[in-house]
């Protein structure tokens, strides 16, 4: 594992949602009602005993707190800071019905994750060795919960990882005003203080280490290696100085450094959450002018509308019902070729114009990689994305799949109760109980 | 439009809102704020010879971030001199004429006694009232509830002050007995002009935990205090209550115990109070919590039709019966109003729990609004007091076909009762 590099262009965000002091946290949690058989419980996909953990907030009992959040999920640290709770827990907490201001979950349980970190209390220990060991691809979220879980029962575990740095998206990818890389980094370190998880980077299956390899070492596999590169917009003038895939500008500014100085219009390309999370970054990072270019209409967009109205309160602006038919500029980008689209996305003739750009930032999705696995028989994918059954299981045994390289991209928590489940079931695929 | 005046056992108030004995009726100053806030009298701190006190004397129960639900203090009685006392009343009274100032005693002595009433008289003060209820401190030095808790003692030390004094005399009475009604009736025999109710309750409001001494903490150690606030209020209506449905008790009765505001104050005096004190949730929230009582008191008046305070008081007394007179064959079912219901599901967990095990899921999974089986609801109230929602639950009267049967009728005519529900 490499350090991250001290200066990082990211550095200049701060939390975009402020902690709460101990004095606001137990204000809040006396306002939950603990409901019985919670829907803040059923919309996590992890089913953290929210009304529980909330409840030993406001008893005092801040430990027992923690445990509550850690038990369900492992990085519920950083999942407290980039959950979409607006449309997960919060969306669903009972008081929306009252027309009362819902239970402010997220920022509870990072009170309770932060205190845990911040006073150094740990509450796992690996089970007694079973002699098995499980190998997984990708140290990203599913990745870490997995093996965070085979841990406890007792399985040897290595950790495979292309990249230099582990945490995956979480360390490369999610908006620095919600998780800054170096705490994705943090919560790494505390997850590996269980024992016994080895990290090897720089791994890249199968390009330099083959399936073969792998399932020879190990007694079973867990697949978390997420998705692909940025999907290009194959138009002309593509190539051109200053037009970059999002989720790859996105990996340079938080493990890095990128120089913007000179950009002062800038584009995003989609509408998506990655999308979103562009064009926030880019003026955060200081770009005076930021647009969205978007085929559809504001309420088409898959983007959250939570976050997008965040965005346009910081100065976004948007382009609505435009697609992109070519990059303008001689070596260095200078706009994006547009035609109007209707009502049905469907572009119109006649209606082509140059919205002036000297940074593009295409964020139309990302490829899936179904095809890393075809060494693997058994194995099935579908548009890309690994088949499994409910518990994570592929169609070769042994083999179990979580994650974005599963479900094509949904949240972080979405890839922690994958990787924890698949664990779970690889436990008894392995003989355990 | 209704008027507020008061008038218990002979004290008079243009409202029935006094200030209890306590730190708020410290001194002068403090007692004219009060009265300028809307106060319609005031009981003086405790006068006797003047005490020293201990540091720290408070302690709260804290429930859901609110402090002072209950609330305890081991202070004891004035610690200020009596000439400054007396010099205040005397202030405060030519200042206030209409208002009501009552000049709480409590003395080792007879001859203490006849001293210091003569100077609370002279001082102005339109009553006496005897602090026969202090359980802390006092009491080891053979006052406070250490008289109150010997009927006969109580009797007798009432009985002298009344022959040394001119005004009315009250007796407050300590919740610290079995049964408050002989106290009252002691207090009635020694020529007493009312009762004042309850004194605080002895308690320990809590542990420091961590360092093993109870609260409130006096260096390493502490002591029983006495115990008061919004959690007393049942205690004490309860008091209240019993000595105003007894037929050989008929002197007036001054409320205190939980009092925070006019919908308390109401209860009181529907059980039997004509006048009402107040101190707990003054020393939380201050003077100012008297305009929302009397407000809201006046309204009440307005909407129940009450031109009098005096209509008022006791209006609930017969309603109080012994349970062997209810009637059995009374029947409620809880109802739960689908449009508010926010499905929390707090009843449900409530009732199985807690109950009778009568609330389930809703049978269409994706509705969390919960079902009642009616033929298993006892009607307990339970799901109605956790429910968060106003007006959400409601208790439905059901109509049974039985006529009404007390316990004492079915024993001693033979009515017929209803089924027993949920007694599988």
């Amino acid at each position: 594992m490499s350090d991250l590099p001290e200066q990082r262009s990211e550095s200049v965000f701060d939390d975009f949602k402020s902690a709460y002091t101990s004095a606001q946290a137990v204000v809040e949690a006396n306002r939950c009602l603990y409901c019985s058989d919670a829907p803040c419980i059923t919309a996590c996909p992890t089913a953290i005993n929210i009304p529980e953990f909330i409840r030993k907030i406001s008893t005092g009992n801040l430990r027992g707190s923690a445990n509550s959040i850690f038990a369900s999920n492992v990085l519920g640290m950083s999942c407290s800071r980039v959950c979409p709770v607006e449309t997960l827990c919060m969306g669903d907490c009972v008081y929306n019905e009252m027309g009362v201001p819902p239970i402010q979950i997220g920022k509870l349980q990072r009170y309770a994750t932060d205190n845990a970190y911040e006073k150094g209390w740990s509450f796992f220990e690996a089970g007694a060795d079973t002699g098995k060991s499980v190998g997984i691809v990708g140290a990203g979220p599913a990745g870490l919960a997995c093996a965070h879980e085979l841990r406890r029962f007792g399985h040897a575990v290595t950790i495979y990882d292309k990249r230099d740095v582990p945490g995956g998206l979480n360390t490369t990818g999610i908006a620095p005003y919600k998780l800054r890389a170096d705490k994705s980094m943090a919560e790494v370190e505390w997850v590996l203080q269980i024992g016994g998880i080895h990290i090897e980077h720089g791994v890249d299956v199968p390009g330099n280490t083959s399936w073969d390899d792998l399932s020879a070492k190990h007694d079973a596999l867990f697949l978390g290696f997420g998705l692909g590169p940025d999907s290009v917009l194959d138009l002309p003038g593509n190539g051109a100085t200053g037009v970059h895939g999002a989720v790859a500008f996105i990996e340079a500014f938080k493990t890095g450094q990128v120089d913007l100085a000179n950009v002062r219009n800038a584009i995003v390309v989609g509408g998506g959450n990655t999308a979103v999370d562009a064009v926030r970054e880019l003026l955060g990072l200081g770009v005076p002018n930021v647009k969205m270019v978007y085929r559809g209409a504001e309420p088409a967009m898959s983007g959250y509308a939570h976050e997008w109205r965040e965005a346009k309160n910081e100065g976004a602006r948007a382009v609505w019902h435009a697609q992109p038919v070519g990059f303008a500029g001689e070596g260095s980008v200078t706009g994006l070729q547009c035609v109007r689209t209707d009502d049905a996305k469907r572009p119109m003739p006649g209606t082509e114009h140059t919205i002036a750009a000297d940074l593009i930032l295409v964020a139309v999705g990302q490829a899936k990689l179904g095809d890393l696995v075809a060494g693997l028989s058994g194995v099935e994918t579908e548009w890309g994305k690994i088949l499994c059954e409910e518990d994570g299981a592929t169609g070769k045994p042994g083999v179990y799949a979580g994650g974005h390289c599963r479900n094509g991209g949904k949240e972080v928590v979405n890839a922690v109760a994958e990787g924890r489940d698949a664990a779970r079931a690889m436990n008894k695929y392995l003989g355990g109980v | 439009m209704p008027s507020l005046k008061t008038n218990c056992a002979g004290i008079t108030s243009p409202n029935p809102f006094w200030l209890a004995s306590a730190p708020p009726t410290n001194s002068g100053e403090q007692i004219q704020r009060a009265f300028d806030a809307g106060w319609g009298g005031a009981v003086w701190k405790t006068l006797g010879s003047p005490i020293q006190n201990v540091s720290s004397r408070f302690g709260a129960i804290r429930w859901k971030g609110s402090a002072g639900v209950g609330f305890n203090n081991i202070e004891l009685i004035t610690d200020r001199p009596l000439d400054v006392n007396f010099r205040e009343i005397y202030e405060t009274k030519k200042k206030y004429p209409e208002h009501a100032i009552i000049a709480s005693l409590m003395v080792e002595t007879r001859e203490e006694g006849r001293e210091i009433i003569k100077r609370s008289e002279d001082a102005g003060a339109d009553g006496l009232e005897l602090n026969f209820g202090c359980p802390h401190g006092m009491c080891e030095r053979g006052m406070g509830s250490a008289v109150g808790q010997e009927p006969a003692v109580n009797e007798r030390i009432t009985s002298w002050v009344k022959e040394f004094s001119n005004v009315p005399v009250l007796v407050k009475l300590t919740p610290n007995v079995g049964d408050i009604v002989p106290h009252g009736l002691a207090a009635q025999a020694g020529g007493a002009d009312g009762v004042s109710l309850i004194n605080t309750i002895k308690s320990i409001i809590g542990v420091d935990i961590d360092n093993f001494v109870p609260q409130p903490v006096v260096g390493t150690k502490s002591s029983n205090g006495g115990y008061c606030g919004a959690a007393v209020r049942p205690i004490a209506l309860h008091m209240c209550a019993s000595l105003a449905r007894d037929p050989r008790f008929n002197v007036p009765i001054s409320g205190i115990g939980g009092i925070t505001n006019w919908r308390d104050a109401v209860e009181f005096i529907l059980l039997g109070s004509s006048s009402v004190q107040v101190c707990t949730e003054v020393m939380l929230h201050g003077y100012r919590i008297v305009e929302d009582m009397n407000e809201g008191l006046l309204n009440y008046m307005k909407e129940h039709n009450f031109e009098t305070i005096d209509e008022m008081v006791g209006k609930a007394v017969p309603a109080l019966s012994d349970w062997g007179n209810l009637d059995l064959n009374y029947e409620v079912v809880a109802k739960i109003d689908e449009t508010t219901c926010i499905g929390c599901q707090n009843c449900m967990v409530a009732c199985h729990d807690g109950a009778h095990q009568c609330i389930h899921p809703n049978a269409d999974l994706t509705v969390r609004v919960p079902t009642i089986d009616l033929d298993e609801c006892v009607g307990c109230n339970l799901c109605q007091i956790v429910c968060p929602v106003p007006d959400c639950i409601s208790m439905v009267e059901v109509d049974n076909g039985f006529a009404p049967a007390s316990w004492n009728e079915h024993v001693d005519q033979g009515q017929p009762l209803r089924h027993k529900k949920g007694s599988h």
